[in-house]
């Protein structure tokens, strides 16, 4: 488990920009915290290292955004949705098991069909506004080497 | 001589099951919406699976009602108009299937709309004078654009949302606020009871000359108010909060939007999607659009919402310069404006 305390928006947009130039085919990026904590602007770092180009907005009513970079980025929203079924309704496996890198905002709505190799993220607000605690929380060899590069960046940010 | 067009219009990439009869593009014959927003309301927000199966439940009788509410049978009907997207995709092929059937069984033209152009067509219906070109915001829970529109079926989109879009901003507030959804009209409601300037939310205008809107900021930053005021223990009051972050949205929507009319020498500035139902955004842009001498124009309430009959509308355009689609059509979740459907 690594935590990193990310300072301002910026900075969590550039953690997941670097998350994001780390990703390939089939990887599974889940991210939970509260509405506003920064889910979607760590996101759109993500789609950033991944050369995505357009903008990344909230799928929040789509559910399911799709965007051509390096590799096809998949930003799914399930907040709004009651449980699993609904994925199995929506496809997702298409998507899961696709030819691009998947991230799942409120991800733990839909808990049990995520694969059990995965990066977990959580974003934490703090008593300072704009401060965030991010916990990356990896299972499988694949996730963990995805950590150690993130390693880096926690020395500098104590 | 001159022949009257008919064109049976379905609606299903959201919320509403909706179908109407629209002739000659203007004229609404019958427009039956079946909200689904009671069901919607238990959950929070628009749930896509409970949202298909109520639309497949209700599609066929409302076909009906709108037929028979107009009078005529469905052989008198010239076309048949379909959403074929953006919107959810279990919702949109619920209505793009019975659209390809109904037309095959009469034989008559499909014609796939683009949900948003449907919006912006809402008042070609409610404004008969109303003629391309002009500026048009269409804002609701999935869009917040600024449109060029240069002809019935050319746009270009000048501005558009880089996070959220402004409705969905509102029903997350209302959510936060515990006011329930849907949070637009919630919000607009209270909204009249508290002082818009209580509380001093940030407007995002983005770079010099952009359209682009940002609300994400603006949420982020009533969350952290209501965040912050819990932690001290201090009491909310909710219709400030309401009315301060209404105050927030609608003066960067509504400035945006008379900039664009301005820069781009159109007569009218209009609204279209739900959002456009916002009482504050209609009194700010009248107040805004009078000073520069733009005539703002936006459609009935029942207009704003989704509906069928805005999409017989956008389709009775392409119908008159031969533009059909076929029974490939498909649904496209994300279908940008303006694209051939």
């Amino acid at each position: 488990m690594l935590r990193i305390i990310s300072k301002s928006a910026e900075q969590t947009y550039k953690l997941g920009e670097k998350l994001g130039k780390n990703l390939q085919q089939g990887d599974i990026i889940c991210l939970t915290g509260d509405l506003g904590a920064g889910k979607t602007a760590f996101t759109k770092g993500i789609g950033a290292g991944l050369d995505v180009k357009e903008f990344i907005t909230s799928p929040t009513y789509t559910i399911i955004n799709e965007y051509n970079g390096s590799i096809p980025l998949f930003h799914f929203d399930v907040y709004r949705l009651e449980g699993v079924e609904e994925m199995y309704e929506l496809g997702y496996e298409e998507y899961f098991f696709g030819d691009g890198a998947v991230v799942i905002e409120w991800a733990d709505i839909v808990k049990d069909i995520i694969p059990q190799e995965r990066l977990w993220v959580t974003i934490l607000r703090s008593n300072e506004e704009d401060s965030r605690e991010i916990i990356f929380d990896a299972s499988g060899e694949r996730y963990q080497n995805i950590v150690e590069e993130l390693m880096q960046y926690a020395d500098t940010s104590h | 001589m001159y022949k009257d067009t008919t064109i049976l219009a379905i609606e299903t990439s959201c919320d509403e099951t909706s179908a109407a009869i629209v002739r000659n593009g203007r004229e609404v014959l019958s427009n039956v919406i079946s909200t689904q927003i009671d069901i919607h309301k238990k959950f929070g927000g628009v749930v896509p699976e409970v949202a298909s199966r109520k639309h497949l439940e209700n599609i066929n009788m409302i076909v009906q009602e709108a037929l028979q509410q107009a009078g005529i049978n469905l052989e008198k009907v010239d076309a048949v108009a379909v959403t074929s997207g953006p919107g959810l995709v279990g919702a949109l092929l619920i209505g793009l299937t019975t659209a390809k059937a109904l037309a095959y069984s009469i034989n008559k033209p499909l014609i796939g709309v683009h949900h948003i152009e449907g919006h912006i067509a809402a008042n070609y219906i409610e404004h008969k004078e109303l003629q391309p070109p002009f500026i048009c915001l269409v804002a609701s829970g999935g869009h917040s654009h600024i449109v060029k529109v240069k002809d019935y079926d050319s746009f270009e989109i000048l501005g558009q949302t880089r996070d959220d879009a402004a409705g969905e901003a509102f029903d997350k507030i209302a959510r936060a606020l515990g006011l329930g959804y849907p949070g637009g009209p919630l919000i607009d409601k209270i909204s009249l009871k508290g002082n818009p300037e209580a509380i001093h939310f940030p407007r995002a205008f983005l770079e010099e000359g952009s359209y682009d809107f940002s609300f994400s900021g603006l949420k982020s930053a009533a969350l952290s108010y209501l965040n912050s005021m819990k932690m001290k223990d201090e009491k909310i009051n909710i219709a400030d909060v309401a009315a301060s972050f209404q105050a927030a949205v609608v003066e960067v929507l509504a400035e945006k939007l008379i900039r664009a009319a301005v820069e781009h020498n159109s007569k009218y500035a209009v609204l279209a999607g739900g959002v456009a139902a916002n009482s504050k955004l209609r009194q700010e842009l009248q107040c805004l659009g009078s000073q520069r001498g733009i005539e703002v124009l936006f459609p009935s309430s029942i207009l704003c919402t989704d509906n069928a009959a805005m999409i017989g509308s956008a389709a009775y355009y392409r119908y008159i310069r031969g533009v059909v689609s076929d029974l490939t059509l498909n649904a496209r979740p994300n279908l940008t404006i303006g694209e051939r459907v």
